[in-house]
């Protein structure tokens, strides 16, 4: 029997389920392996019988964690997919700031009519199985992580900086160039791309599970930025993984 | 005939659509007491969270407010800054730009046509029964839409939240050789273009003859059909600089929704394709004209499921508008810029208004910036947004006209009367659910 699937959002901006369908002719092979229960985005039939669950986005509420509760429940396997879900993402910039005025900002004084709490990942509510990285998630890691739950594996995913892609790459260094990069801390896994297209690393991926913060800080050292220029830009992707080290 | 008609109508996060809105209905009696649009999506608070930010990062970051409009989003953004710092781009980078934008509305309207739409035309649930039921259909809508993302990769180095889009220009461009391979791709797409428009038209009939006047606002220009640039125009008033935007949408909160609403001459108007093709008709290309005529849709249609009609117009127009601007590269030549380009800009303290038409309407980005660029004040006003409040009195029109069908007919003509505005609610904050209550 196919296992089932289904996709569920929080808060984000459905970039990551755009990938799936980005996957073009790639999902019918897809649809061999899978039966797809739930997708709300393409689909009207839902069902709450599902094996695998694939959440996008940030839970940024309190009520949105007994939805999250009861997909974990029906749920044998739970993946997170995008940086929203998997470190909180671009979400949690406003955690560092006051809630009440984050909220004032934005819908003046009919504030109180809305509800909201530091922006958080997947795994700060319920427990999670796996995780696809990005922001967006790249597609061959998406098609790599589910051939591998299909296969009953442990998906395996980069522990070392996207410097090491980099480098491969033969990219200059952004320092070089005067930029401020994350990558050095940075999960690799998406090839460098964005230095690849000209720019640099934006730390989308999260953290890399130890840090050498010694490095980062001989790097800025060497290039003469200070700690505040570097939290400044830690705290694009890194606002919830930096609050819990 | 209805006066006895109860109902309860309760479409919790409507289906195939981007983000999560609920619809409402309560009838006693053949009396609607309640009919009501909801958009439950957990908000974001964007403009929030790019207060105290850098300038280089603004367009990263509002890029995240939508991945289906991230291209737009960013343009908006880009046009923003570059109006509050006094930055101009070359006539390269601007036809670089606007090639880009158009390889979103291919992206964004061949999804919506092919993948959400379709399936209510042809009485399905999603396109995935369709896979094996109409796979050569199927194929060629997979086949446009990954042209238009690889359209996007070429231009912007990512079919979602593009990286090459930068303050002042591009960090990197594609090759003039990239670009002529683009526009034989463009050219071959015309055909399988209009295998889909056949397609369409034959299923035509179940499209609902449906009519409530309201007000369409899209940007204009003498120039060309506008989706880059252009004056705020509306089918009630004059037009005005997109700096007076405020003026157009009025923005209020209505207790159902977390996504804020709009009005402008009357209780509510239209933003997206059927505003633009009622505004800029004259200005689509004789191709997008002659799909166009396929469905005899002319300025000013007040059917609003019409709006998937002016979408397949659009994608046909932006084919043509692309080939258009390759052309023009290929006769200037394209002059090559440094790797890893990083446009010098002079900061300075602003503010200003970047105003752009994206797939599903006109999108204004407004930031103000102190003398080291840090943003200190943001809003964006979002098509969606835009649009709630015509969707609501559009359900308020429509109900009692179909009053008689039955409570599952009610609610998919409700649901697709949603879809056709192709909302886009995690833009707005995210919307669509029905709920008969």
């Amino acid at each position: 029997m196919k296992p089932k699937v289904a996709f569920f959002d929080f808060a984000g901006c459905e970039g990551d389920q755009l990938q799936i369908a980005n996957l073009e002719e790639e999902i019918l092979d897809l649809l061999g392996q899978v039966e797809v229960v739930s997708f709300r985005e393409v689909m009207k039939e839902h069902s709450d019988d599902y094996d695998i669950a694939f959440i996008e986005g940030s839970c940024t509420r309190l009520q949105d964690e007994e939805r999250l509760k009861e997909i974990r429940k029906n749920a044998s396997v739970v993946v997170a997919i995008g940086s929203c879900a998997t470190i909180g993402g671009i979400n949690s910039l406003k955690n560092y700031q006051n809630m009440d005025d984050v909220k004032k900002i934005v819908y003046g004084e009919k504030a109180s009519l809305f509800d909201t709490y530091p922006a958080r990942p997947i795994d700060a509510v319920i427990p999670v199985d796996a995780y696809v990285h990005g922001c967006p998630m790249t597609k061959a890691e998406f098609l790599h992580v589910v051939k591998s739950l299909l296969l009953g594996k442990k998906p395996e995913i980069p522990n070392y900086p996207v410097c090491v892609e980099c480098k491969k790459n033969e990219n200059v260094c952004a320092f070089e160039r005067g930029e401020f990069c994350v990558g050095p801390i940075t999960r690799a896994g998406c090839d460098s791309c964005c230095v690849n297209e000209g720019t640099k690393c934006w730390g989308c991926r999260g953290m890399v599970d130890n840090p050498n913060e010694n490095s980062q800080k001989e790097v800025l050292v060497k290039y003469g930025l200070s700690v505040d220029d570097a939290i400044g830009k830690f705290k694009l992707y890194f606002g919830w993984q930096g609050k819990k080290k | 005939m209805n006066a006895d008609k109860n109902l309860e109508v309760n479409v919790h996060h409507v289906t195939r659509v981007e983000g999560h809105g609920n619809i409402y209905v309560n009838v006693k009696n053949g009396i609607i007491e309640k009919c009501e649009w909801a958009i439950p999506e957990a908000p974001r608070f964007f403009e929030a969270m790019v207060v105290g930010r850098d300038w280089t990062e603004l367009q990263h970051i509002t890029s995240r407010i939508c991945g289906i409009c991230s291209i737009g989003h960013t343009l908006a953004s880009l046009k923003a800054t570059e109006v509050a710092m006094g930055i101009t781009i070359s006539n390269q980078d601007l036809k670089l730009r606007k090639l880009a934008l158009h390889a979103e509305n291919l992206q964004s309207h061949i999804l919506h046509v092919g993948f959400l739409i379709l399936p209510d035309l042809m009485g399905v649930g999603s396109v995935i029964p369709l896979a094996s039921s109409n796979p050569v259909e199927v194929k060629t809508v997979l086949g446009l839409h990954r042209m238009a993302n690889e359209m996007s990769n070429l231009i912007c180095g990512r079919t979602t939240h593009p990286q090459r889009l930068i303050p002042g220009g591009f960090s990197k461009i594609p090759s003039i050789k990239d670009l002529l391979n683009l526009r034989d791709k463009l050219q071959s797409s015309i055909p399988a273009l209009e295998v889909v428009a056949n397609l369409v038209k034959s299923l035509a009939p179940n499209i609902p003859n449906f009519v409530r006047e309201t007000e369409f606002i899209a940007l204009s220009n003498p120039d060309e059909y506008a989706l880059y640039d252009g004056k705020i125009a509306s089918t009630d008033t004059d037009s005005a600089p997109a700096s007076e935007y405020l003026s157009y949408t009025n923005e209020y909160i209505v207790p159902q929704s977390t996504a804020k609403w709009a009005k402008h001459a009357r209780e509510s108007y239209m933003v997206g394709a059927l505003a633009r093709l009622n505004i800029n008709y004259d200005k689509l290309s004789p191709l997008a004209k002659k799909i166009s005529g396929m469905f005899d849709l002319k300025p000013i249609c007040y059917n609003p499921f019409m709006n998937s009609i002016a979408q397949l117009v659009e994608i046909v127009d932006s084919v043509a508008d692309s080939i258009k601007l390759i052309n023009e590269l290929e006769t200037t030549g394209l002059e090559s810029q440094s790797e890893y380009n990083l446009p010098k800009i002079a900061i300075k303290a602003g503010q200003g208004v970047g105003a752009v038409e994206v797939p599903r309407g006109v999108l204004f980005h407004d930031y103000t910036y102190d003398e080291k660029g840090v943003c200190t004040k943001a809003n964006c006003i979002i098509p969606t947004n835009q649009n709630h409040g015509n969707i609501e009195l559009d359900m308020k029109a429509l109900l009692p006209q179909i009053l008689d069908k039955t409570e599952k007919e009610i609610e998919l003509n409700l649901e697709m009367l949603v879809r056709a505005y192709d909302p886009c609610i995690s833009c707005s904050t995210h919307a669509v659910k029905v709920h008969f209550v």
